[in-house]
């Protein structure tokens, strides 16, 4: 009777959820100019993603051999790079696949690992087990050099590197989905669906990952910024997307043997337009770790 | 204690082998064709027959594993192809070049990143609260590379201020007597001070490059704990029996925030160890993360495994040191619970 | 509150103090230190030794450097001072290095050895050091082998001690090359009782000894290694080779950043910085703070090659149209910043001289490109380009103008970076079909490039894989001639492998690259060899 009488209690708390998050949501970005920002730039860097192929002033890909290397200027506004390409255009035309690259890491990972982490959270037993062991020794690697390998090894290609970023992210989800799934297997609206019928995976997608949603939100968030940091590093050794596709990381990394020379704007645009979208996600995940904090919302 | 240590021990050796297998099995996916890069230029079917001999590579890859796991358990890593030295002696001769560094970002960070922490805990939603998190979040945001060059360019190219970036010491310099391998150490022990200004000159530029890029997390964990104590009873008792903000910070609220920050510490260390990789090779810095990414890039497996090997074992002994220092400094923490 | 911050001013700046303070103070030498700067060359590259023993498994280029310097040939090469100023090895003057004498008679070549010459820790050098040491290059296999074969010097029977200090070899069949082939770094002079006993069953040559210490003659010896990091060499005072070197010791340090390396020249905190990208070398020419040379590299070309067993570059029409629609003046421009001699643009296919490289008869002109297309019957193509990522800032920026310029006549390429480890297996497996590649001769004769780069041998650097008789007719025929002397056949087969490598077009040439090599206004001395590393017995510093 307790424990059903708990159950309802907590079932109500998390029957309309979508309506005090929203309520939460204004709260904390009327609170934090930050997250504002964040969630501003957002839309930006999508909108960008969205149509910028469409608007751009120059063929991101066309050479022009005789306007090498110039500074920005009215015709060129970011400057042109090593083969007179507009290095404008290609910034913006980049946003979309870092953006594609952000997110397919992101949602590869999330699927991976965040029903391996649910299923090992909420079964426990060999599962668990399994699952941790597994995220243990993925963390036990150097991330990096483990993304590197896997690039090395199955040849550098965007999906490749998707792939790569989402392994090494595998066990920062698999150990959030188990936690929360952990904490949520014996709570009481569990029990109740349990009770009035539901099989155990019918209950894992319509209970707890609704449940666990939010939390998962912010390390998607976080690790969007992250997994462009990790394709740029890629690039840097060499092991990044293939020319000529304009990609920020790449930019970057081969705009920097031209900072000592003095062709600044080569390496810096790419990196400022790198550095807001990661920023942005950064600060967008900590905005909606306030969202989802419990001590945030007393 | 000593059995919860061992039962924790215990429960480490099923990463340590599976470390063991995906490193073997990724090292012999890799493309190139070691055999053919080592028979050098002008080389026939025959010498790259003849290579792939004498390199063990014409044998099943179970007989290959077999060796390679008998050699570990005789501690032996293998030798290099490249340069034909054994792994282990370059890794452990590499190792300090890559801990002094780390270590050194570390300390840098936490210098900065704690104060900021707190500092955004105690104004939390003012300016300087989301000054801070914009400050530590920018220097998370750019690729280590891109930062260690942009270094490089203004503190040494354009204000001459930091030394030449081309290792741990001026190339005209002799390395102090090895006893911990440490160079700020090493050349203190040996009263050698300018050899010691040499090399805290050459560590400052890439230590801030990693301290940069860490100061997040850091300055995350510290707000967030600090946050939690400031609104804890004993905190608002203190307040309430008047003693002033100052000694409640620093003495009560600081102490027991730092905690969990110390948890996190293990999680940085190994982060910063990974980000190495990259400084290593922008500073031309001669630790074992630069060591790894070429041997990778020339299909050295014996190198990659080392590394993966050293790497997962100091992660492993670490956040185990970490978790007997948390049960050792606040008992209410029970190893295996 | 107000009381905290204050104090973390003061902090931040104390902090800060201390960080300059610390920075600042390497500028600070102590006067044994200045000294040692002055008779110390410091040089950096982007890679260091992997190997200090050419005859090793898989010395590296840098490798080859350490080799030069620290053993000693027979016979070496005279310089000449070119036209521009610069020095350079001479092709055709030998002079004796080890020996004192050199015999050339008509099926063999006596050396008369140096008396006084000594190895490092002391031991005279006899003929029996030399023998051990050629037997040891064309025994150990691998690179060294091959390359003494070049001058048909195969079997350790032609090698011959007739005295102490005489030593001889037996030519197996008349070869220009084989003198040649004795001054390149491979048949160096190897301490044979030291490396008798650091030798083992499983390691007859001391491979394992060597590559790690140096057991030769040679002006320098290297006191420390640290593979990736640093070389250090110290002169050897007792060197009988050549007059002293000035430099005492040279400290070589490997800086993967090609910004830093730049920056490091820039400061004048190193004092030569080797193999220049084009671009670092004109900006930094144009500047004048530094002493910028530069040498075309002999026997050496970029070019396209084309994979001729498989479609579609199996059809001649398809080579030559691609040959016609390649972009040669914006690879120049831009790729190579206009700093490399042009292979394209000549007055005809059918050659009308000798000299190696010269221009092919192919220019841009994608009219003529596409009827060639049309007349090949070739539809769309899809094909991929590669090239060698550790040349990516090379060949990565031409790859990309080929592939825009190809567009245009149909052919769609998509770009595949090799890793350097992986270059040469896939040039081993002969599989891809267009990359980006550069060549380059240690002896400087067509017929030797041709030998590697489109006989039937089908060595590994015939990417294409070329095969075709008349070919090597022409081959054969030019390599025959020349060893007798006969000068009129040789010029009717060079000119005539050269036209037909250019009409058949495996590989579309398309320019000959420069060395270049930064140092600072008071280094002197340097000069270019055909292996392209850095000699420094020559380099005066001062």
């Amino acid at each position: 009777m307790t424990d059903a009488l708990a159950g309802s209690t907590s079932s109500a708390e998390t029957a309309k959820p979508n309506s005090t998050l929203l309520a939460h949501a204004r709260y904390v970005i009327s609170d934090n100019p930050v997250t504002g920002l964040a969630f501003g730039l957002f839309v930006l860097i999508a909108l960008t993603a969205l149509i910028g192929p469409y608007v751009v002033p120059h063929d991101p890909l066309a050479s022009d051999t005789t306007a090498s290397l110039k500074p920005p200027s009215l015709k060129h506004w970011f400057g042109t790079d090593q083969l007179g390409r507009d290095i404008f255009s290609r910034v913006i035309v980049a946003t979309r696949l870092d953006f594609i690259i952000a997110l397919a890491s992101v949602a590869l990972v999330f699927v991976m690992g965040g029903f391996a982490g649910i299923a090992a959270g909420f079964w426990g037993g060999w599962t668990d087990r399994l699952v941790s062991r597994l995220a243990d020794t993925i963390m036990a690697f150097p991330l990096f050099v483990l993304a590197m390998g896997i690039v090395a090894a199955l040849g550098n290609t965007v999906t490749n590197i998707v792939i790569a970023t989402a392994i090494i992210n595998f066990p920062l989800y698999a150990r959030v989905a188990r936690a929360e799934a952990n904490v949520r297997r014996d709570a009481g609206f569990v029990q109740a669906a349990r009770l009035s019928g539901n099989g155990d995976l019918r209950i894992l997608l319509t209970q707890i990952l609704p449940n666990i949603m939010p939390i998962m939100m912010v390390q998607i968030s976080l690790t969007m910024g992250y997994a462009i940091l990790n394709a740029a590093g890629l690039s840097f050794i060499g092991l990044g997307v293939k020319p000529p596709t304009p990609e920020w990381g790449i930019m970057v990394a081969e705009g920097a043997a031209n900072i000592i020379s003095g062709e600044w704007w080569v390496a810096l645009f790419p990196g400022a337009a790198l550095m807001i979208a990661v920023f942005c996600f950064n600060l967008l995940g900590d905005g909606l770790r306030d969202l989802v904090d419990p001590q945030r919302r007393t | 204690m000593l059995a919860t240590f061992g039962k924790r021990l215990v429960t480490v050796i099923p990463t340590l082998i599976g470390v063991v297998i995906v490193t073997f099995l990724l090292t012999r996916v890799l493309p190139g064709d070691p055999a053919v890069y080592f028979a050098g230029p002008a080389a026939t079917p025959d010498s790259i027959a003849e290579v792939r001999k004498t390199l063990g590579l014409d044998r099943p890859l179970a007989e290959q594993f077999a060796r390679y796991v008998a050699d570990l358990a005789r501690g032996n890593f293998g030798n290099s192809l490249s340069t034909g030295r054994p792994v282990a002696a370059e890794i452990s001769s590499r190792l300090p070049a890559s801990a002094e560094l780390t270590l050194a970002g570390l300390v840098l960070s936490l210098a900065i990143a704690i104060p900021l922490g707190i500092l955004a805990a105690v104004k939390q939603g003012s300016w300087i609260d989301h000054l801070c998190r914009i400050v530590a979040t920018a220097g998370v945001s750019l690729p280590v590379f891109f930062t260690g060059l942009l270094l490089v360019y203004v503190f040494y190219f354009i204000l001459g201020w930091s030394p030449a970036p081309i290792g741990r010491l001026d190339a005209f310099a002799t390395a102090p007597p090895a006893y911990t391998g440490f160079y700020l150490i090493d050349t203190l022990a040996a009263g050698d001070l300018e050899t010691f200004r040499g090399a805290l000159g050459q560590l400052v530029l890439p230590a801030a490059t990693l301290s940069i890029f860490s100061l997040a997390p850091i300055a995350r964990m510290t707000r967030a704990s600090m946050l939690a104590v400031l609104a804890s009873e004993f905190v608002r008792t203190a307040r309430a029996s008047g003693l002033n903000s100052r000694t409640i910070i620093i003495t009560y609220a600081f102490r027991n925030a730092m905690l969990p920050v110390v948890t996190t510490l293990g999680m940085v260390f190994s982060f910063l160890l990974g980000a190495n990789v990259l400084v290593e090779k922008v500073f031309a810095w001669p630790g074992i993360g630069s060591y790894a990414v070429e041997a990778l890039l020339q299909s050295d497996f014996a190198p990659v495994q080392g590394f993966v090997l050293t790497m997962a074992v100091l992660y492993v002994a670490l956040n185990l040191l970490i978790d007997v220092l948390y049960g050792i400094i606040d008992p209410r923490v029970r190893l295996d619970g | 509150m107000h009381d905290n911050s204050m104090k973390r001013r003061d902090f931040l700046k104390t902090a800060s103090a201390a960080a300059v303070g610390a920075v600042a103070a390497p500028a600070v030498w102590s006067p044994a230190r200045a000294q040692d700067r002055k008779e110390t060359l410091l040089i950096v590259t982007e890679n260091g030794p992997n190997n200090l023993d050419i005859h090793g498994v898989g010395t590296n280029r840098p490798g080859y450097e350490a080799s030069w310097n620290c053993y000693d040939r027979l016979v070496t090469h005279e310089k000449k001072t070119l036209a521009d100023g610069s020095v350079s090895y001479d092709r055709d003057k030998f002079k004796p290095e080890l020996a004192e004498d050199m015999n050339v008679g008509d099926m063999s070549v006596t050396f008369k050895l140096k008396k006084n010459a000594k190895f490092q820790d002391g031991t005279p050098v006899t003929a029996k050091d030399v023998k051990w040491s050629y037997e040891r290059a064309v025994k150990v296999g691998g690179f060294p082998t091959v390359q003494m074969k070049a001058g048909s010097l195969e079997k350790p029977e032609q090698f011959v001690v007739v005295d102490d200090h005489t030593f001889r070899v037996d030519l197996l069949k008349k070869n220009r090359l084989t003198v040649p082939d004795m001054a390149v770094i491979v048949p160096g002079v190897y301490h044979s009782e030291l490396l008798k006993k650091q030798a083992t069953e499983k390691d007859p040559w001391a491979l394992e000894y060597t590559k790690s210490n140096t057991a030769g003659t040679g002006a320098y010896k290297v006191t420390s290694w640290k593979p990736g990091v640093e070389t250090v060499y110290q002169r050897n005072d007792a060197w009988v080779g050549g007059p002293l070197p000035q430099i005492k010791r040279v400290i070589w340090r490997t800086i993967p950043s090609a910004g830093n390396r730049r920056a490091l020249m820039e400061r004048g905190d190193a004092d030569i910085s080797f193999d220049l990208p084009a671009k670092d070398f004109t900006e930094m020419k144009k500047d004048g703070k530094l002493k910028l040379i530069s040498n075309p590299i002999g026997n050496g070309m970029y070019s396209l090659e084309l994979n001729v067993t498989k479609p579609p570059f199996d059809n001649v029409k398809v080579r030559q149209a691609v040959a016609y629609a390649i972009p040669y003046q914006k690879i120049i421009d831009a790729a190579m910043f206009g700093h490399a001699r042009p292979l394209f643009g000549g007055p005809s296919n059918d050659v009308a001289g000798t000299e190696w490289p010269q221009p092919t008869g192919y220019k841009t002109d994608i009219a003529k490109a596409k009827e060639l297309m049309a007349a090949a019957g070739a539809g769309e193509i899809e094909t991929t380009i590669s090239f060698d990522l550790g040349d990516g800032v090379n060949s990565e920026p031409m790859a990309v103008l080929i592939q825009e310029s190809l567009a245009q006549i149909g052919i769609k390429a998509a770009i595949n970076k090799v890793p350097g480890a992986n270059w040469r297996s896939e040039m081993a497996k002969k599989s891809m079909p267009m990359m980006v590649n550069f060549f380059s001769g240690w002896l400087d004769y067509p017929e030797y490039f041709f030998f590697w780069c489109y006989a039937g041998q089908n060595a590994i650097f015939n990417t294409p894989s070329y095969v075709n008789k008349d070919m090597d007719a022409l081959i054969d025929g030019a390599y025959a001639a020349a060893a007798t002397g006969n000068t009129a056949k040789y010029e009717k087969d060079v000119k005539g492998f050269i036209s037909k490598a250019y009409h058949d077009v495996p590989r579309v040439p398309l320019f000959q690259p420069y060395l270049n090599v930064a140092t600072q206004k008071n280094i002197s001395g340097y000069s270019y060899w055909f292996h392209r590393q850095v000699d420094y017995r020559s380099i005066v510093k001062g």
